[in-house]
């Protein structure tokens, strides 16, 4: 009797992408065994331009023959198709609106802010970059208090949608820390992230997917070949 | 029924983004009170107050929480009011993804391109960017015919969310036909969407929400103008300057 949910899970992903990230994260909450197939070259992959011809990107969730793609998508399909585990999303309507908007605004801003720091042209660049995600931090850690109403996690004894949204860039986050000096997650200006850092860090769905840090810093060399990382 | 439902709408009456919730509500059969916004003049009291991180509209504030970001205000209406009226996302999880993905293409990468085509002085740019957006509209006739299966809108036999996020731009497609000539809604190359614009516009929920071609023709026409005296102003000052004048 084939559940919807016993159908065969397969994720296209490359092991830099924070983005891929958060999809290995939610089915590992959920406990959903996958394949996980590793792309090495997305834009001549002909898995990807097959199951992504419009955005010709990854993370893509193949689940039976059916794709599903963007990050945020995939983690709410992931909660809504796997029902047993535990919720990523909360179930009140409002907080479930406060949980997508903080996500978008993750990726619209925080993860651009990032990128303005990684190829800033020159120190007077990368200085606006730096203080537009340091703003951002700030901002996050206002919402890490609202949302966790003292418990460990955004979502608030376990992880949900804004910690696997913002997780998923502590990577990149700490790369940057260690080219430019400047700890974005401090411990006395945001310290609410900071120990939420280590949790999410710890954490059981995380920890095995994790990229380690020294080969991110290194794939940050080769592909940025821009001033911060000399 | 229980407790009095508070429910306001923050927005302005010429974006596409505001005709969303408004939609949405009306789907939902939710009484509201709205409040016009002067983006151009001063923002409210209230508008500054709910969203304080982008100072956007649409806001839709129900019993004094704010719920932000169109589509995302959307969703909350059908999950809020899910027991009543059709259910704006679809109900199995790989349709709302899909829905979710050529929204997110819609917002993302389709509008924008108009945008900036929109916008540039440059013609080639122009050219470019109104290729762009001829082949996203294909793009979007070809998951409407797949996902539509037949039925008069992409919900199926009522609207639903694609047909709110893509509907909305619906009357601007329609004024710029009016004021630039560019047909955008071809019957040659898009026959489906063609024939579901039409049907979206004469929808009873879709009515009296979309303001008036004309009107939108007008509005788009003068903030042509308005940016072309600024830009001309900006050319004025810096000849001035370079000729050694302060203005």
């Amino acid at each position: 009797m084939g559940l919807i949910s016993d159908e065969y899970v397969r994720l296209l992903g490359a092991w830099p992408s924070p983005f891929v990230l958060r999809t290995r994260i939610a089915l590992n909450l959920k406990r959903v065994p996958y394949e996980y197939l590793e792309e090495e070259d997305t834009l001549n992959s002909e898995s990807v331009l097959n199951y992504n011809p419009v955005h010709k990107q990854i993370p893509i969730l193949i689940h039976g023959n059916k794709p599903i793609r963007e990050s945020l998508n995939i983690v709410m399909y992931v909660d809504e198709t796997w029902l047993s585990g535990p919720p990523i999303l909360p179930s009140d309507p409002f907080d479930r609106a406060v949980a997508r908007f903080w996500d978008v605004y993750i990726d619209e801003h925080c993860f651009t802010s990032i990128n303005g720091v990684a190829v800033a042209k020159d120190e007077e660049e990368r200085k606006a970059a730096v203080a537009k995600l340091e703003m951002c931090m700030a901002l996050l850690e206002e919402t890490f208090q609202e949302c966790s109403k003292g418990r460990g996690f955004f979502g608030g004894d376990n992880i949900g949608f804004i910690d696997i949204g913002f997780g998923s860039m502590l990577g990149p986050l700490k790369v940057l820390e260690k080219f430019s000096g400047v700890k974005f997650i401090h411990p006395e200006k945001t310290p609410g992230l900071f120990h939420w850092a280590d949790r999410f860090y710890a954490h059981e769905a995380v920890k095995p997917v994790m990229p380690d840090i020294e080969k991110l810093v290194e794939f940050a060399r080769l592909k940025f070949n821009t001033s911060i990382f000399k | 029924m229980g407790e009095t439902e508070e429910v306001k709408l923050l927005g302005v009456w010429y974006s596409p983004y505001a005709i969303r919730p408004k939609i949405a509500l009306r789907l939902k059969s939710v009484d509201y009170d709205y409040f016009e916004e002067d983006l151009f003049g001063s923002k409210s009291e209230l508008l500054l107050k709910s969203n304080p991180v982008h100072k956007k509209v649409p806001v839709l504030i129900h019993n004094n929480k704010p719920i932000l970001e169109s589509l995302n205000i959307v969703e909350y209406i059908d999950e809020r009011w899910n027991t009543s009226g059709p259910s704006i996302l679809p109900s199995h999880p790989h349709d709302r993804a899909q829905a979710r993905f050529w929204s997110a293409f819609v917002d993302d990468k389709w509008f924008p391109a108009l945008k900036a085509a929109a916008i540039t002085k440059s013609e080639e740019a122009k050219e470019k960017g109104m290729k762009e957006v001829e082949g996203g509209l294909l793009q979007l006739e070809e998951a409407f015919v797949s996902i539509s299966k037949g039925k008069p809108f992409f919900g199926g036999e009522a609207i639903g969310f694609m047909d709110i996020c893509l509907g909305s731009f619906v009357g601007i497609l329609k004024a710029r036909e009016k004021l630039k000539g560019e047909k955008l809604l071809d019957e040659t190359k898009v026959p489906s969407l063609c024939k579901w614009a039409d049907q979206f516009l004469s929808d009873d929920t879709v009515k009296n929400v979309v303001p008036e071609i004309d009107k939108v023709a007008e509005f788009l026409g003068e903030l042509e103008v308005r940016a072309q005296l600024i830009s001309d102003f900006k050319n004025l000052r810096s000849t001035f300057k370079s000729n050694g004048r302060v203005m």
